[in-house]
């Protein structure tokens, strides 16, 4: 087996796209979740808003790139002012509802025949990040190394820009989270008649509360398509909201910085399983056939279902994540 | 003074804080309130009572928005308060307290604290931005917490997470996080409630010392013994409606309290002949 290669391709991703990308959706989430108790369960949506706010206005529109980036912020803005006006003043349960339903109803919607003229329907948009390339100091088609990390420029470019907005975001939520701004949004999440009883105008914290993470959610998209160079309506299914609750339980809510950890942790373990599956000796690999097919396919099934035990785990021995507070924890079952 | 007033229903006061007109609230087809004229004193500590049922609490609610009327007026100190939202009353110097303490469990006692201080820059989401611009109103409201911990005896739980304690302390907090917003009015929800007597003596001291300090306060309560000792004003609800007020000796001897609360035959034998 080569330890090496495998290493390399954790350590890689450990710092990689994928992470950056879920790293800031999980830090939306964590604003709505974490900070606010809004049970959003629609969040990939404010990632398509801006991943269509940007692909739609530059290449169907032809506006300029930069332009686009603002249009991704307005689109998110929008969807989480039709998200919240209506549903925030009832009980939480119903934001739950309403966003899971949005979110494909956004999806199957943009990917129909009808809108194809400005979304490009099921094949979906691209040619429209070339000016954010453009800007980039390193040559796109080369392979840089440094220790155990190797990237293509192209993808080296995207996580210098990726980090620093992670990092300043992550800042910037620490921030306002240790504010009385982010004091009030948590005494909303523990007991909202308590904080209205005390002048807390809770509806429009919690409006606030879902535009911002929302906002940061759009990044997310953004960074997501502009990496991948295309955007592809069925990329925003379910399945990427609940990487994203996943990533923001490992890391423990209503924490700054536990969405990068827990990004980090998920996604170079999976890549990690992936790696060690593959090459496993042709010896073991005959053995285990006997009761598991160790296709290529099955691999890809197969590290889901080793990261979803140790999650299990996770949820028995560590339920507050790994930078939550077990004490703070207890105090749900008073 | 106040003992001075006509122990009859519906007596006007010199000083009132709170005039309330023809105020009813239906549930269904069952009428919870309907309050035909109250008005209360300000400066003096009213008790609210009533057998279960009573629709004290809706009562409360209604005062304080947490439910709407469905007819009638409200006023405070004057100004018309029907249809202000629940977070504005406080901004007007009317704070509650709840039946079911509302300790925020998951943040500390002083963070509970801080959050009762109202017009706080820092919760604007933009100035939250800019630590300068609310740091030192913060510290302003962190040493009127500390001094509030202080006096309800609680400077030693000020870093705890206020989940962590217990029944009688979660009321003692709650009474200091609400007079963080400075109010002229308390209403107090059924604040011995499930606290045990040792406590209580300390928290009918606390509400005492709200009086002697110009407030308002009025408060729901079971304990006879505890209205008789600390109120000034009885206020007496059944069936939604205030079928009696006048001081603590006026409603002890007050045959249609004790029907509403004994039942109109209660000194009568048990027998089984109708």
């Amino acid at each position: 087996m080569d330890w090496g290669f495998i290493f390399e391709r954790t350590f890689s991703t450990m710092i990689g796209p994928e992470v950056v990308i879920y790293a800031l959706a999980a830090l939306g989430l964590n604003i709505h979740f974490g900070y606010t108790g809004l049970l959003n369960f629609g969040h990939v949506a404010f990632m398509a808003a801006g991943a269509y706010g940007l692909g739609v206005s530059v290449y169907y529109f032809h506006w300029n790139f930069w332009i686009g980036l603002g249009m991704a912020m307005v689109y998110s803005i929008v969807l989480a002012l039709i998200l919240g006006i209506p549903t925030l003043r009832l009980r939480a349960d119903y934001l739950g509802l309403v966003t899971i339903a949005a979110s494909e109803t956004i999806r199957i919607t943009v990917r129909s025949r009808v809108f194809k003229p400005i979304t490009g329907g099921a094949e979906g948009i691209s040619e429209f990040s070339k000016p954010f390339y453009d800007l980039s100091p390193f040559d796109l088609g080369r392979f840089y190394s440094f220790g155990p990390f190797r990237y293509l420029g192209r993808d080296l470019w995207v996580l210098v820009v990726g980090w620093t907005l992670l990092i300043l975001l992550t800042l910037m939520v620490q921030q306002v989270m240790r504010a009385p701004w982010g004091r009030a949004l948590r005494a909303i999440r523990e007991d909202e008649d308590a904080a209205r009883s005390l002048g807390k105008n809770a509806y429009a914290f919690k409006i606030q509360s879902l535009l911002f993470g929302g906002a940061i959610g759009a990044v997310a998209g953004v960074v997501q398509v502009v990496q991948k160079g295309s955007i592809q309506a069925d990329g925003f299914n379910p399945t990427i909201t609940f990487t994203i609750w996943m990533i923001l339980i490992i890391g423990g809510p209503a924490r700054p910085w536990s969405p990068i950890a827990g990004s980090m942790i998920y996604w170079s373990l999976i890549i990690f399983v992936e790696n060690v599956l593959r090459q496993l000796s042709p010896q073991t690999r005959e053995s285990l056939e006997r009761t598991i097919k160790l296709s290529d396919i099955n691999i890809g099934q197969m590290r889901y279902i080793i990261v979803g035990l140790g999650l299990l785990l996770l949820a028995r021995y560590r339920p507050q994540g790994i930078f939550g507070s077990r004490e703070e924890m207890a105090l749900d079952d008073r | 003074m106040i003992a001075n007033y006509s122990p009859t229903p519906g007596v006007s006061k010199n000083r009132p804080a709170l005039v309330v007109k023809n105020v009813s609230k239906s549930f269904g087809g069952l009428k919870a309130v309907d309050v035909k004229h109250l008005e209360i004193e300000s400066g003096v500590i009213t008790a609210l009572i009533g057998p279960n049922g009573a629709g004290k609490t809706t009562f409360f609610n209604l005062l304080t928005a947490f439910d709407s009327i469905d007819s009638g007026s409200i006023e405070l100190f004057g100004k018309d308060i029907v249809g202000v939202a629940s977070q504005n009353l406080a901004k007007q110097g009317m704070v509650r307290t709840f039946q079911l303490t509302k300790a925020l469990s998951k943040m500390t006692v002083i963070d509970n604290l801080k959050l009762g201080a109202l017009h706080q820059s820092g919760e604007n989401f933009i100035k939250s931005l800019f630590t300068p611009i609310w740091s030192s109103q913060e510290r302003e409201i962190e040493s009127r917490a500390d001094a509030l911990l202080d006096r309800f005896n609680l400077s030693h739980m000020r870093d705890e997470f206020a989940g962590t304690m217990s029944g009688g302390q979660r009321k003692l907090l709650e009474m200091a996080r609400a007079l963080m917003t400075d109010p002229q009015i308390l209403m107090l929800d059924e604040p011995m409630a499930g606290v045990n007597p040792a406590l209580t003596q300390s928290l009918l001291g606390h509400v005492k010392l709200l009086r002697d300090e110009g407030r308002t306060v009025i408060f729901v309560e079971h304990n006879m013994d505890v209205v008789r000792d600390i109120s000034d004003w009885v206020v007496v609800m059944a069936e939604g409606a205030i079928i009696a007020e006048g001081t603590p000796d006026h409603i002890r001897s007050n045959q249609v309290v004790i029907d509403a609360y004994l039942g109109v035959h209660h000194d009568r034998e048990l027998s089984n002949d109708v």
